[in-house]
Parts: C-alpha cells; structure tokens; sequence
C-alpha cells in the first residue's frame, strides 16, 4: 500500500509540470475565444456575455493548471484566493456595467441575429 | 507551453485593445478594460510562473483588487459625475432598509 | 460576538496564508493590522450577517459545486456562439420572480446568474430581477428555478425554500 502510494506521487512529480502547463495553455486559448466572442457580437449587452467566459472558465482553468505546477503550498493558497477574489468581483463588475447601461437607456438587441452572415460589424 | 499560454492571453489583451479604441459606446470601453485588468492578473501570475518566480501572484491579488475598485469608480464617475454621492437608488429608499 | 469570531478567524487565516512567515515580528505586525481591521469594522458598523457571512459557509459549501457544474454547462454554449461561423444568436430579456428572503439570497442569486455565461442580471428591484439572456429558448423563467431554490436554500436556510 505505501509502495503504491509512493509510486502515484512519484508519479504525479513527473506528470504535473505538463499537465499543468497545458491546463495553462488551454485556459489562455479560452481566454483568447472570450476575446473573439467580445470582437465579434453585435451589441454591447451579448458582448458582455462573451467577457464573462474569460472571467469564470478561462480564469479557472488557468489557476488550476498554475496549482499544479505550484512549488509549494503558499502559492497555493494566494491562487485559491486569486480564485476567490476574482469569482466575486467578476460578477458585480459585469453587473454595474450593464445595470449602469441600462439606466442611462441603452437599448439592447432583441429576437434573432445573424441570418446573414456580413452584419457584424467588428468582424475585422 | 507556459510561454505559450502567456502570448496567447498578451494576444487576447491586444485584441481587447483593440475593443477598446473602436468600441462604439462607453459601456463597451468600460465592458473591455475590466476583462483587459482580468487578463492581466492571469498574465502577471502565468509571467511569474515563466520566470520561475512565483512570488508575482502577490502583485496579481493587488490587481484583482484595484480592477474591480477602478471598474465601479469609473462607472460611479460617469452616472453622477462626481465620486461624493452615496451609491444608493433614489428610488430604493422606500421601505425599511434597501427595500 | 459570532460574527466578530468569525472574521478574526477569517482575516488570521488570510494573513498566515499570504504570508507564510512566522517570526515574531511578522506575527505581531499581522496581530497589529488585525486589531485595526477589527477596530474599523466595529466603528463602521458592518459586523452583522451581510458583512460576516461565515455562517451559512456549510450551504454555500454544497451550494458551489452544482453552480460549477451549471457554469461548465454554459461556457459550452456560449464558446460555441463564439466560434460559430454564422452568428446564431437571439438576445431576450426575461423579467423573473424570485422566492429568496434575505438580500444576501438575492445577491448569491444574481451573482448566480451573472456568473453563468450566457445570462447577466441587468436590474434587481425588490423580489424582480431582469435578466439578459443569450439566447431565447435558454433563458426562459423555468430555467433559472432550480438555481433560485438552491440559492435562497443555500442562504436562507432549510425552511425558506418554499
């Protein structure tokens, strides 16, 4: 049993740095489709719903995969706190923007978009 | 592949910048600097990772914090333009407390 | 004095985790630093239920991995959206009712909302919330029930979920 348990966390030395490194590269891209979704939608209100991908998946993947090559515990627990800080904040901030828009009568788009294909304007 | 992921989220930021410039209102240059400061706390945590210094992160907790004060500030400056009015709904007050 | 328990415990756990020092010195500045914190919490009057919600951490505990769940959900979706060549969206706003009391319920239930993509509370006002949806057939009142119950469940306690 202690051999097994010494062989999964010789293990888990060798695997952790690609493992997380990839995590890290796979939140980025996240990140970076966020950004698409934010160049690409029509109004101000869907492109906030693109911005909040950033914010909730991207971020946490990344963290993830930076715990895990994490040398010790103390940076553990600043990400776990990152984490946190961003989980709430986030949130909020998009909710006062978008509260904000409304009350100053933005009026955002409403039925379906997008049945041709060259009306998004910020495409470039 | 951490480097990787560092110019791919400094792309994203760049992409946002872009937002930024050309956003047609002022909610979308807002909308884009608030994930802009989320971008870059994970790009100054990934950037400490890269050197091999993690000790970064104590500078992405600041910035989590500062973006999220600056987001509200901005959006409080531009709907009564001044910072002295209390953040409280005029027409919230009824009732006993928040309504 | 639970409440004043419970943010010491929280601010003396927040200062051991960032620093990870354990001097004397650097304890007696983090028992400096937390005496203010405490002073000033106590001098502004937030040490009740909304600024020291440590009381419902158990709820909140079982309540977070089904909103990760749900969040993963979405993110689907709306990376999809993205990366679609055609853009096949259609924005609605959905004016819901929620049964949560407390307004720290209210604000987990928004904040539910908004952290998931694909939704963000626009207005809350009283027991009504506004809330711009991605997509049409999503983002019907139905849909955000099961969320509701579990929040005002999650805060509010066992027997406020009507």
């Amino acid at each position: 049993m202690a051999d097994l348990l010494a062989n999964l966390q010789q293990f888990f030395e060798i695997v952790r740095y690609p493992a997380g490194s990839a995590l890290c590269l796979a939140g980025a891209i996240l990140c970076v489709i966020g950004t698409i979704g934010v160049m690409r939608f029509p109004d101000f209100y869907t492109r906030m719903h693109a911005a909040s991908i950033t914010d909730t998946s991207g971020a946490s993947v990344i963290l993830i995969g930076m715990a895990l090559m994490a040398p010790d515990w103390l940076v553990v627990v600043k990400l776990v706190v990152i984490f946190w800080l961003v989980f709430l904040t986030s949130p909020t901030a998009s909710h006062a923007v978008a509260s904000a828009a409304h009350t100053a009568g933005l009026q955002p788009l409403i039925g379906r978009v997008g049945q041709k294909p060259d009306d998004d304007e910020g495409a470039a | 592949m951490t480097a990787a992921a560092l110019i791919a989220i400094l792309l994203g930021m760049i992409l946002l910048l872009i937002r930024t410039l050309i956003g047609p209102t002022l909610y979308d240059r807002v909308l884009a600097v608030n994930s802009f400061g989320t971008k870059t706390v994970l790009a100054l945590g990934l950037l400490g990772f890269v050197m091999g210094r993690p000790e970064f992160l104590d500078i992405a907790i600041l910035y989590a914090m500062i973006n999220f004060v600056s987001t509200i500030a901005i959006l409080k400056f531009f709907r009564y333009r001044s910072f002295q009015v209390p953040l409280v709904r005029r027409d919230a007050q009824r009732g006993k407390r928040n309504g | 004095m639970a409440y004043f328990l419970g943010l010491l415990i929280a601010l003396a756990a927040f200062w051991l985790g960032m620093s990870g020092h354990f001097e004397p010195l650097l304890l007696g500045l983090g028992a400096a630093s937390l005496a203010v914190t405490l002073i000033l919490a106590y001098r502004l009057d937030i040490l009740d239920r909304e600024g020291v919600p440590y009381v419902r951490v158990v709820g909140f505990a079982l309540y977070f991995p089904w909103l990760m769940k749900e969040i993963v959900k979405a993110n689907w979706t709306v990376i999809r959206a993205c990366l679609r060549a055609d853009l096949d969206i259609a924005p609605t706003l959905v004016k819901l009712k929620t049964v949560c009391k407390s307004d720290l319920a209210k604000v987990t239930f928004a904040n539910s909302i908004t952290l998931t993509p694909g939704t963000v509370t626009v207005e809350i006002d009283g027991d009504k919330l506004l809330v711009h949806g991605l997509y049409e057939q999503d983002s019907q009142p139905e849909a955000f029930a099961e969320m509701d119950k579990r929040s005002a469940r999650a805060i509010d306690g066992k027997g406020a979920a009507a």
